[in-house]
């Protein structure tokens, strides 16, 4: 009874803090532009099975993508196995669902014990890869301090909680065994079996007690886990999902329209629609800072998980310039949380003299892009980084006319010469009449 | 070559082009990339393709202004574009030139401009299977080490990785592949308006890295399907000196080369 209302407390002191955290996260991707989200709705749904539940582009690189599997889903089936746990905790009951499934119930068991033992070694694969092994795309100059450790908590965290279920296991197991009533037979459980003989020689309290503490750490470490992956770059869990939903349908190449700009530029041609409505604008061309990009561009700043191949892939990065994809959607991601914790403190929020552009990211990165879409093609959850530096590019072109000299050089070419070079439009053809050189 | 038809001199004569060259702006100046452009018009010319271009009323296509972020003088472009190529009645479009075959395949039609848009290297693809092109043993491609640079704004930028490899093959040519290709394919350094200005500051050029990547092949016909493309790798095999043993080399040059045009 005690430890029912204990657990009860424990998950609503957990739903509490996550439903918190969650329409934090919902107010910040809001700050974003309204956007129309184009394209097939069964392209979309397509792309959510294929790329977010499938792992499809994981496995362009083979190595990371099988201990990622291992990771992924064991997520999702020892989740299964994460229900029972609160059923059990509510109602005060031990391994609830053993009656009912019956046989079928070890096999289970050792299905969730084996992916325990897949995750915690590919957890421990992960660790190394990212301390031991000089893997440079976990060492580029904006993995920072807490990043690496962000990444390192997680790892760490699920390696103990898989060590944890095992543990328990294994004192369940024997607790069976010398007929402790409440310990409902579950047949030999495989792999906490080789931890039986560690457990022997403790007496049936020692192993209630180890059994329990396992269990209500197990537990506390989900819902402490659940919690802390809405501050983390693990949101990538869920958000994966949303994201490869609303990415862009279109070819790669495409680039967003502006209709401000159509609105005005048939204006001026005389080609406007008497009729149409002046599409609504912010006031501002391109983005300064995070409210001028779509809520579907800061989605995906949630999204990502930082590990890096867009910025492996950049050829920019690759030949030591400042840009880094990865930088721009943790830049994007970072002022949206500075600009939503200064909101919930009723501070100036967006009006802080900061922004985006300048505070965050330079111009040097953005002038570095190639358009590539390397980046685009790279990300395993189709995060859009182009999309954020076209618009940012937007805004200096456009409202500040800070463009790089030269490209304001052929920005006149083209307005004059309608070329992007210095050669006049009556020798366009001129290639015709030439002998071949 | 025979002389060139321009739009307005079928439209005179009540007539529209089966399909419209679109030269491009490296196309009609720059001197290397116009060797390209009349390779390809002797590849159309042979194979009795109708084509007309639009002479001096063609106009960039804005692909460098929305890229660097001028969207106004891009919507200028393409709206100024897409009338001319409207008003005569414009149905099919093919472009030797990868960043106008993307903005007016992909961007035109939300501005009101709608055409069957293609690139040469599909183009090529097609007179090959069609059979208007034939390279009995090869010419003199065959068995010799070609390799492919993919440019960015075919390759990721619309998944056309197949065609120009498949022009390659027409050649019997032994087609190695760098590590990087496809869809990793390193971008040459100039897409994204990067043509028109110095890089940033880094510890390499791009096109000097793709360069060597190219030439540790061991190819000595690097095949492009891009003027900008074109200007990089060729100034990246100069650059390592290699420029007497190592040709860079358009799609459309190799299959005239290799027919004798």
């Amino acid at each position: 009874m005690i430890q029912s209302i204990a657990f009860v407390i424990t998950l609503a002191i957990a739903v509490y803090f996550i439903r918190k955290r969650v329409l934090r996260l919902r107010d910040n991707i809001r700050l974003g532009k309204e956007t129309t989200i184009t394209g097939d709705k069964g392209q979309r749904l397509k792309n959510m099975i294929l790329v977010a539940f499938g792992q499809q582009k994981m496995f362009k690189k083979i190595t990371p993508a099988i201990f990622h599997f291992f990771i992924y889903a064991g997520f999702l089936i020892i989740n299964l196995e994460v229900l029972e746990f609160i059923i059990d905790g509510i109602l005060g009951t031990h391994r609830v669902f053993a009656p009912f499934l019956g046989g079928l119930y070890p096999v289970l068991m050792n299905m969730f014990e084996t992916l325990a033992v897949l995750v915690l070694f590919a957890c421990v694969v992960f660790l190394v890869r990212r301390n031991v092994l000089n893997i440079a795309r976990f060492q580029s100059a904006e993995m920072t301090k807490w990043p690496r450790l962000d990444a390192n908590l997680i790892l760490v965290i699920e390696v103990i909680l898989m060590s944890a279920i095992l543990c328990m296991n294994a004192a369940d197991q024997l607790l069976q065994v010398r007929g402790e009533a409440h310990y409902t037979a579950t047949g030999k459980l495989f792999f906490s079996s080789f931890l039986i003989p560690a457990f022997e020689n403790f007496s049936n309290g020692t192993l209630i007690f180890i059994e329990r503490f396992a269990w209500w750490f197990h537990i506390i470490g989900i819902l402490a886990f659940a919690v802390y992956v809405t501050y983390s770059k693990h949101l990538h869990i869920f958000l994966a999902f949303p994201n490869t939903y609303f990415a862009k349908v279109e070819a790669k190449g495409h680039i967003n329209n502006m209709p401000v700009v159509t609105h005005e530029v048939k204006s001026m041609l005389g080609l406007a629609d008497a009729n149409a409505t002046p599409p609504a604008t912010s006031g501002k061309f391109g983005a300064k800072d995070i409210n001028d990009l779509s809520w579907q561009n800061l989605l995906a700043a949630y999204s990502c998980t930082e590990c890096g191949r867009c910025t492996a892939e950049c050829p920019a990065n690759q030949t030591g310039k400042k840009l880094s994809p990865r930088k721009i959607m943790m830049d994007t991601r970072d002022r949206m949380e500075e600009v939503g914790n200064s909101i919930a403190k009723g501070g100036p929020g967006l009006a802080d003299g900061k922004s985006l552009l300048g505070d965050y990211i330079t111009k040097e990165e953005i002038n570095a892009c190639t358009s590539c879409n390397a980046c685009v093609e790279a990300c395993p959850v189709m995060i859009n980084p182009l999309e954020i530096i076209v618009e940012l590019r937007r805004y200096v072109s456009m409202e500040e006319s800070g463009a790089p000299a030269s490209w304001n050089s052929m920005y006149q070419n083209i307005e004059t010469n309608f070329a992007p070079w210095k050669f006049s439009p009556s020798d366009r053809f001129n290639w015709a009449k030439e002998e071949t050189k | 070559m025979l002389p060139i038809p321009t739009v307005a001199d079928l439209a005179a004569k009540g007539e529209t082009p089966e399909v419209l060259f679109w030269v491009g702006c490296a196309g009609s100046y720059d001197d290397r990339y116009k060797r390209v452009t009349k390779a390809f018009v002797k590849i159309m010319q042979a194979t009795e393709t109708k084509f007309a271009v639009l002479g001096t009323e063609e106009s960039c296509t804005g692909d460098p202004a929305r890229r660097a972020g001028n969207e106004f003088l891009f919507q200028m472009q393409a709206m100024a574009n897409i009338q001319v190529l409207n008003g005569y009645g414009i149905k099919k479009i093919v472009t030797a030139c990868p960043h106008c075959f993307n903005t007016l395949k992909n961007e035109y039609p939300e501005l009101g401009g709608n055409y069957d848009v293609i690139h040469h290297s599909t183009f090529l693809q097609q007179l090959i299977n069609d059979g208007k092109i034939k390279l009995e043993g090869g010419g003199e491609f065959k068995g010799k080490k070609i390799t492919y640079h993919d440019s960015c704004y075919l390759g990721r930028a619309n998944n056309i990785y197949e065609a120009p490899r498949a022009v390659l093959e027409a050649l019997d040519a032994d087609l190695v592949e760098m590590k990087r290709c496809k869809t990793t394919g390193l971008c040459c350094g100039a897409g994204g308006a990067q043509m028109f200005k110095d890089a940033e500051k880094g510890k390499k050029e791009i096109n000097i890295e793709r360069a060597e990547e190219a030439l540790a092949t061991g190819a000595k016909t690097i095949a492009v399907a891009c003027p900008f493309c074109m200007t990089m790798m060729t100034d990246g095999v100069k650059n390592k000196e290699k420029e007497a043993e190592v040709k860079v080399k358009d799609l459309a040059e190799l299959i005239a080369e290799a027919k004798g045009l």
